[in-house]
């Protein structure tokens, strides 16, 4: 049967184009490659090939025809055999078949397959919120710094599984810029504790290779201020790819270092990317406090199978905190803690933001505010339940953080308890956050662009009327 | 491990005069079925497009056939192979089915990626394809990290990491070559020298034009091959691979080629004239040059008719597939985000 030649799209959004000119006569022959017609299309001029093979039986359209719509027939193709004769056997109209519609087969009336553009979203799965572990009565805790904490969950992650292994600048010999990797080097080898060049966005590229063929890469970058030379492979590899194939490559990475503000390093050592990370579908973001929280939800990121972003806090880093002496202690991602009871105000925090928020409710007890101060630890998936659990409670709330507010994560906090908690506020959601300014290096000035107590505890009194 | 430093680390720069090894008349027909498989599912994806029911970017790769066909000739099973966006040619050279890559086109369920991928983003993990990666550069690293992988685990599998002219000017390709030959990792860097970067041709945006002299700061050896000749890149592919396998670290391989449709779709490659693509048709012609060397050592034309009506059909019932096959259900949305 003759072979029908469509008018073409030639651009995602083209829908007609004008018919300039055609290179091939009736009764040529024609190649597959071969140019046979000029298109115009509102960007350029375009050539059409032949896909197949046979002579130019019958021009449908006259060159110098302008509007021709997508997939109209413009001519006709005879193939092995065929004559003219076999010209009136071509289909009149070969729209190219529809896609079976199964989800809504009324909507089926589109002649291309189009997509539905009045099809409705499904409902986007409810993130459960895994328990926290039982501690058993009589556990014996032990007192150590955030960056003790850090290095046994690697140590005892990298123990139990020999896919497990840290990359990045100064890890091994150096022992750490922040000395999170001590001893490291020591126990496993330079096979599994490995230093980079200076060379973020390709390390981090490789981890992520490394993470698609089956390892478990902890990537730690010296500070997260430098993945921003590394956020398309987090984002565009890491954290898209198990999507993109259908859910046959994956990649449990976890990137990990200091975030957000030490002490006079100015502003480009010290930005908040929690809010940033905490956007992207794919990606977990976890931001943890306490000692026993950064050890247990490290080892819990270590095992995930998906991309995490751990969030760690330098100012933290020498901190120390009581953390249970159990073979295996795993805080579950995704869950919140309620660092204090309290019944007039709920304040949500994470990371840095908590010694603030604990502070200020210490104060605020002082003078008969008792504030609820939940921990969020997790940040994507966040653990909503909580959060309005409290502020059903409290009927007030006020998030802190040190990053900037504008789509910060205290405005999707605020956003979320507006639209699950709305009846229960009695006032509207404070937010407490670092200055939308870049991080100054003067002494006084950087203390201004940070949250204080004194403005935490100004803003609940706010919120409680009082 | 260190296997002596061989011709192939000292040959940077243009291949010698003269013809490469011949193929046996098995590989011959092999390498002609497998660039015709390319050839005719580009047209027709091409074609598909055309009718709308491929959608967004589609960059074929027609012309270029001898480079995946040839270097996949010189790999073995659990070797890892990852390239860019143009990237339909290196899905079927490592066997994924013309179906599900057509379908993937398509955006329907039975595509590689169930839909949610499309034409720059499909994977295999049984064929060791790890995608199709749509942002410029990035599947270097990414490749070289299958590298590290195969290291880190002691086997021999190599990584063949692709990548175009373009690309060989981002800043990571670089990071990638300090330390894919800083820690001696299996990769070949293939670097598909088309001569444009969509419509950039290499002398407007590359001071070093002798893309396997890229790596010579980092003392990883290179060498330019002729990417039209099937014969030349098996036998630049053998040598490499051996290198790599040997424990010597990462080579460049500059395959020398053209493409002959535009970037992608849309572009109508007014950069370059229309002479210039029909002398390379007429006279490089990778499909043609195996072709006619079989028809001159005896090839039955009915032989080659045969594999022409095979492609063919494997073509057309892709095709059919990927029109037929149903869109992904829309409970599809949320999954595959978290595993």
């Amino acid at each position: 049967m003759p072979i029908q030649v469509l008018m073409p799209a030639l651009s995602p959004t083209m829908e007609k184009g004008n018919l300039a000119k055609w290179l091939k006569k009736e009764g040529e022959t024609i190649k597959s490659g071969d140019v046979i017609a000029e298109i115009e299309t509102d960007k350029a001029t375009m050539e059409v090939e032949a896909t197949d093979e046979g002579t130019l039986g019958k021009i449908l359209i006259a060159e110098g025809t302008a509007d021709v719509a997508v997939n109209t027939p413009i001519a006709t193709i005879l193939v092995d055999g065929e004559s003219a004769a076999d010209l009136a056997k071509a289909p009149a109209a070969p729209a190219p078949p529809k896609a079976a519609e199964v989800a809504a087969p009324a909507e089926a009336k589109a002649e291309a397959p189009q997509p539905k553009s009045d099809a409705k979203a499904p409902a986007a799965p409810a993130a459960v919120a895994p328990p926290d572990p039982e501690i058993p009565a009589g556990t014996e805790m032990v007192t150590q710094t955030i960056r003790e904490a850090l290095r046994d969950a690697m140590a005892e992650e990298m123990r139990r599984d020999g896919d497990v292994f840290v990359m990045g600048e100064e890890v091994a010999e150096y022992q750490g810029a922040y000395k999170v990797t001590q001893g490291l080097l020591q126990e496993f080898g330079a096979r599994r504790v490995i230093d980079t060049p200076i060379t973020e966005h390709g390390f981090a590229g490789v981890g992520v290779g490394a993470a698609m063929a089956g390892l478990k890469p902890i990537v730690e970058f010296m500070t997260w201020n430098f993945a921003m030379q590394a956020i398309d492979q987090i984002i565009n590899s890491a954290a898209k790819t198990l999507y993109m194939s259908g859910g046959q490559m994956g990649c449990s990475i976890v990137f990990r270092g200091p975030n957000g503000a030490a002490a006079r390093v100015a502003a480009q050592h010290s930005q908040d990317y929690t809010a940033w990370y905490s956007q992207v579908p794919g990606l977990k973001v976890v931001a943890p406090y306490s000692a026993a929280d950064y050890k247990g939800l490290l080892k819990a990121a270590i095992r995930d199978p998906n991309p995490v972003i751990f969030l760690e806090n330098e100012v933290l880093y020498g901190h120390t905190g009581e953390v249970p002496k159990l073979p295996d202690f795993i805080v579950p991602i995704g869950k919140a803690r309620v660092a204090r009871a309290g019944k007039d105000v709920t304040i949500v925090s994470w990371s840095m933001g908590m010694s603030y928020a604990l502070k200020a409710a210490e104060e605020l007890a002082k003078e008969g505010i008792e504030a609820e101060v939940i921990d969020l630890r997790t940040i994507r998936p966040m653990d909503t339940e909580t959060i309005i659990a409290s502020v059903k409670k409290t009927g007030r709330a006020v998030t802190v953080e040190e990053g900037w507010q504008q789509s910060g994560v205290g405005a999707e906090v605020a956003a979320r308890i507006m639209e699950q908690a709305f009846d229960y506020l009695d006032a509207p959601v404070a937010r407490v956050s670092g200055k939308d300014v870049p991080m100054p290096y003067a002494a006084n000035l950087e203390k201004l662009a940070l949250p204080s107590v004194a403005e935490v505890v100004e803003a609940a009194k706010a919120v409680s009327y009082r | 491990m260190a296997a002596p430093k061989k011709s192939v680390a000292k040959e940077s720069g243009q291949e010698k005069a003269g013809s490469p090894p011949e193929l046996t008349k098995e590989q011959e027909l092999k390498a002609l079925r497998d660039m015709l498989l390319i050839r005719r599912f580009e047209e027709k994806a091409g074609q598909l497009y055309g009718m709308g029911a491929i959608g967004g970017f589609c960059h074929l790769y027609i012309g270029q056939e001898a480079v995946v066909v040839g270097m996949q000739m010189a790999l073995k099973l659990g070797d890892e192979v990852i390239t860019g966006y143009r990237d339909h040619g290196h899905m079927l050279a490592c066997g994924m089915e013309a179906k599900g890559v057509m379908a993937e086109l398509t955006g329907r369920r039975g595509g590689y990626s169930k839909g949610k991928g499309g034409s720059m983003h499909m994977f295999s993990k049984e064929k060791h394809f790890y995608g199709g990666h749509g942002i410029v550069g990035a599947q270097v690293s990414l490749g070289t990290g299958l590298a590290f992988a195969n290291r880190y685990r002691g086997n021999d599998a190599v990584s063949v990491t692709y990548f175009g002219d373009g690309a060989a000017n981002q800043g990571q390709v670089y990071e990638s070559f300090n330390m894919a030959e800083l820690w001696k990792l299996p990769v070949i860097y293939v670097i598909e020298n088309n001569r444009y970067a969509m419509g950039t041709s290499v002398s407007r945006a590359s001071a070093q034009q002798d893309f396997s002299k890229r790596g010579a700061s980092f003392n990883i050896p290179g060498r330019q091959v002729d990417g039209m000749d099937v014969r030349a890149v098996k036998a630049a592919g053998d040598e490499a691979v051996a290198w790599c396998r040997g424990g010597n670290g990462p080579i460049i391989l500059e395959m020398q080629t053209y493409r002959y449709r535009g970037h992608s779709m849309s572009d109508p490659a007014k950069y370059r004239t229309r002479e210039e693509v029909e002398k390379v048709r007429h006279d490089q012609d990778p499909i043609e040059q195996v072709r006619n060397r079989l028809m001159g050592a005896g090839a039955s034309e009915q032989d080659l008719k045969a594999i022409d009506a095979e492609v063919r059909e494997i073509v057309n019932a892709a095709a059919d597939f990927a029109q037929h096959d149903p869109e992904p259900d829309p409970s599809e949305l949320y999954t595959d985000i978290y595993r």
